[in-house]
């Protein structure tokens, strides 16, 4: 049998909050200098003391309540105690051994096709350290400068059970993961370092690795894969995995042992004095869920016909499900089909190669170029053309043309009805090429398309297929053949 | 606030402050012009607060305490910051880093502590009245070795925000004056909620004092008068609980088992809080900054090394050990359960009595150097410490006076009846004045 790899992750999300966990300071830091969203309190001032947002943790009760986590009766807050400069009191308040809520369970689509249960273990709240900025290089002193701006910005830790069996299982948890937040309006994965994930690694039998520091979907991934090939080459060699925590280094996608000292931190936890326990599972009747990407996949297979996989696709994103359903608005019977294949397959992609954020295109113009092409007035390649181009001139934000203009333009409509262009390329394209009329008729049935293919070049892709077959089958019958 | 100045230049022959504001400003309100000394553990704005500690020298904090800001709401001139034990961690104030206070009833005796910058200056005359806090005992320790009255106030009654921690789950900052009247008053002040401290009731204390104690029933617990407390003190005490029965209480005898692990628990509490609560002097924020050309571990050590004094340090040792794996539940946890007992203790007793009597220390003021041995010193606490594991309010006042020396009777009441052993201290002033 394989080695079978079993993972298991601790997601830390920042919730997208007003203000900090234990005091009003602002948590929309990231364009302002540093340490300008600060206090005494989130600076660890001495005689500050931390007051629970209510905010916070009704976000945190939103998620327990989607994840299906049972919220205890009484939690508590504790310090963790560790000396770092970025900690401004020496101990970060967090969850210990009284969490907010256990249990629980996200549902992926499994490697083996199907949906997988994911079980948690538990989910907690605490608060965001600052950050440490390394200055200076070899030549000249290093030093390091603290920004405690973050400091204090809340956090949940959802901690799952070891129950992935792949890097892609991984991925696919924190897609989905991160699509539930986003539903519940807790979280924006757009926010640099609004993510954070320990992986815990291990191949049936043999000693489990923890690797941090991972800051990226992406990355995840990677340092799994990076980890899997370790451990297998190891245990190949007939050597043993050591029990141990390793960062990964994501700019060289590698995994590297942490110094042993980091490894034998006794936290001495005990719980937070300045904080009375939380009682807070009544508040779970009041909570109203949003539909949540599961809902919303089926329901975009029930009312928009579309496939699985692109539901899947579809409503994997907030942003995306909802400019679905502002695309094909205006008339869900005619343009969802192609909606759903456009956006999901097309449009992503050609986002992705522009690396280009979705916030940029109008909804409005995909219908646009949609309804032309469920009017039959161009081909889908040149669909993909003025897609690109509609593209293009938003990247470089200039004045965006509307599709029909660019079809206009480029002269991109089809040449239905206008045969004699269409008869023309296939007169000059036989003649070019006796040898593909030889084989055809030799009976050779890939002679056909090369033909249609080299008419379609002619017309820059224009010609409505259909017409073009009809036409093509005519004009070699009418050669004798 | 009106912007009216007052001079404040003491001659401070017994080293009570640590800071004097010659030209303190106050406004209008109760306590308009009134000069009021904040023991230095308490931040105020612009004042450089150090909590008797090198590793806090130059500290000056951008914002006031809680009950600062209530102090000038109220007109009060923050006349000084107050000598102190560092960080709170003695009984004597001879754990300074800035030398200690004398006793101004005995200048060869210590004032007692952690707040005995606040008890001096009162006895000494330099003020009325003062703001001191209470871990252990820390406010009736050095009313009662300096003759005047200071109550620990129930915990949540009065804000800590604001007050450089030392042990949160006991420590309340609470008033210290001349007299009863005066502590009364300045209760009154620095009572209330204030969102800030999570853990602050709301119970403002706007109270009239009233010394008719007709009917009262007093508990008597004899581990308050057993080994270890001097027999001339137990005596003056038991003279003291005499007057309050003329006066028309009761007293019944009862016992608080639990004391038998108070210190225990006590000491476990605070030390472990401690050392968490002192982590964050590091000397990257404030502070002596460390030597920056070491690598940071190597230099936060070295501040933390040459900036705590040894009391601290010891402290710091203790509580880190306590909450260590492996040990927390021999140690922290079980500290706990203890505390729990004594709680439960106190319920039982006041489910029969109103108030419990007897002797704030075991002793007069020590002399100076006479408690070198610290385990000692730890002992000296025992009739303090209880009141701060139940949280329940705890007010000495002065009673008598043994070879010279003054004595405290300590009278503890339920939680939030503050206002009850106020009136129990006030029928004693008033009767024997």
């Amino acid at each position: 049998m394989e080695d079978q790899v079993i993972v298991g992750l601790e997601v830390h999300c920042q919730l997208d909050t007003k203000s900090k966990l234990f005091c009003g300071c602002s948590t929309d830091y990231r364009s302002d200098g540093p340490n300008t969203h600060v206090c005494p309190v989130c600076l660890g001032l001495p005689g500050a003391m931390p007051v629970i947002n209510r905010r916070a943790i009704e976000f945190a009760m939103r998620v327990a309540k989607a994840l299906n986590c049972s919220v205890l009766e009484e939690s508590e807050f504790s310090r963790k105690n560790y000396f770092y400069p970025d900690l401004d009191k020496a101990y970060q308040i967090t969850q210990y051994d009284k969490p907010l809520a256990e249990g629980g369970y996200l549902e992926i689509e499994g490697d083996e096709g199907g949906e997988r249960k994911i079980r948690l273990t538990r989910i907690h709240v605490e608060e965001d350290p600052g950050r440490l900025v390394h200055m200076g290089n070899a030549e000249r002193g290093k030093y390091s400068l603290v920004d405690y701006n973050r400091a204090g910005i809340p956090l949940i830790e959802i901690v799952s059970e070891p129950d992935m069996r792949s890097p892609r299982e991984a991925r696919k948890f924190l897609n989905k993961l991160r699509a539930t937040l986003e539903y519940l309006s807790v979280f924006d994965s757009e926010k640099e370092g609004s993510l954070r994930v320990d992986a815990n690694i291990s191949i049936r039998g043999s000693e489990r690795v923890e690797v941090k520091n991972i800051t990226s979907y992406k990355g995840v991934e990677k340092a799994l894969l990076f980890e899997i090939t370790r451990q297998k080459n190891l245990l190949r060699r007939g050597q043993k995995v050591d029990r141990e925590t390793r960062h990964f280094l994501e700019a060289r996608g590698v995994t590297q042992s942490a110094r042993s000292k980091e490894q034998e931190h006794d936290y001495r936890y005990f719980p937070e004095p300045d904080l009375r326990p939380l009682r807070v599972r009544s508040w779970l009747e009041n909570i109203v869920l949003p539909e949540l990407p599961d809902a919303r996949r089926e329901r975009f297979i029930a009312q928009y016909g579309c496939s699985l996989n692109h539901a899947r696709t579809l409503t994997g994103e907030l942003k995306l499900a909802n400019f679905f359903e502002q695309v094909v608005k205006a008339d869900p019977k005619r343009l969802s089909t192609l909606a759903s294949t456009w956006i999901a397959d097309t449009l992503i992609g050609e986002l992705n190669y522009r690396g280009m954020s979705l916030d940029r295109v109008e909804p409005a113009a995909i219908t646009g170029l949609l309804e032309i092409l469920e009017k039959g007035l161009i081909t889908d390649k040149s669909g993909i053309e003025v897609l690109r181009v509609m593209l293009d001139q938003r990247l470089k934000n200039e004045s965006c043309e509307p599709p029909a203009a660019i079809v206009a333009r480029l002269n991109l409509g089809k040449t239905t009805g206008d045969t004699g262009a269409i008869t023309t390329a296939i007169e000059e394209a036989i003649n070019e090429n006796p040898r593909a009329l030889e084989d055809y008729r030799a009976g050779k049935g890939g002679a056909i398309n090369f033909l249609v293919g080299q008419v379609m070049k002619k017309t820059r892709g224009k010609a409505d297929p259909g017409e073009l077959n009809r036409l093509l089958t005519e004009s070699l019958k009418n050669k004798g053949v | 606030m009106a912007a009216h100045t007052l001079s404040f230049d003491p001659d401070d022959r017994y080293n009570a402050f640590l800071t004097t504001c010659s030209r303190a400003e106050y406004g209008t309100g109760p306590l308009q012009g009134i000069a009021v000394a904040v023991k230095d553990n308490i931040s105020t704005a612009g004042i450089e607060t150090t909590c008797a500690s090198k590793i806090l020298k130059g500290y000056i904090p951008p914002y006031d305490a809680h009950v600062v800001g209530l102090l000038k709401a109220a007109g009060a001139a923050v006349a000084g910051k107050t000598n102190m034990d560092e960080f709170g961690m003695g009984t004597t104030t001879e754990n300074s880093a800035f030398g200690p206070t004398l006793n101004p009833c005995d200048t060869r005796r210590v004032p007692g502590g952690s707040s005995g910058g606040s008890a001096a200056a009162i006895a000494g005359g330099m003020v009325k009245m003062a703001l001191g806090t209470d871990t252990g005992g820390s406010i009736r320790c050095p009313a009662a070795f300096c003759g005047i009255t200071g109550l620990k106030p129930t915990y949540g009654r009065v804000s800590r925000f604001g007050l450089i921690a030392y042990s949160n789950s006991l420590e309340q900052i609470g008033p210290m004056g001349r007299t009863v009247r005066d502590v009364s008053t300045l209760m009154g002040i620095i009572a209330g909620h204030d969102r800030r401290d999570s853990t602050s009731q709301d119970r403002p204390f706007s109270h009239t004092l009233n010394a008719d104690i007709t009917g009262l029933k007093i508990g008597i617990p004899g581990e308050y008068f057993g080994p270890g407390v001097d027999p001339e003190v137990a005596s003056v005490v038991r003279k003291a609980i005499g007057r309050l029965e003329e006066l028309g209480a009761t007293t019944v005898p009862c016992s608080i088992p639990s004391m038998q692990y108070a210190l225990a628990a006590y000491y476990v509490t605070c030390t472990s809080e401690a050392s968490s609560n002192l982590a964050r002097f590091d000397g990257v924020r404030y502070g002596p900054a460390p030597d920056t050309k070491k690598p940071w571990h190597e230099a936060f050590r070295e501040v933390r090394r040459e900036g705590f004094g040894p009391e601290v340090r010891r402290r710091i040792m203790l509580g880190t050990f306590a909450l260590s794996s492996g040990y927390y539940g021999k140690y922290y946890a079980k500290a706990q359960v203890a505390r729990q007992n004594v709680r439960t203790d106190f319920t039982r007793i006041f489910s029969d009595v109103d108030v419990i009597a007897g002797p704030t220390m075991p002793s007069i003021a020590f002399t100076l150097g006479e408690k070198s041995d610290p385990l000692s010193m730890y002992l000296a606490d025992i009739l303090t410490v209880p009141a701060n594991l139940a949280g329940i309010p705890a007010i000495s006042v002065p009673c008598g006076k043994v070879r010279g020396m003054p004595v405290g009777l300590q009278i503890m009441g339920k939680h939030f009846e503050d206002e009850r052993v106020m009136d129990v201290a006030f029928a004693y002033e008033q009767a024997v004045a």
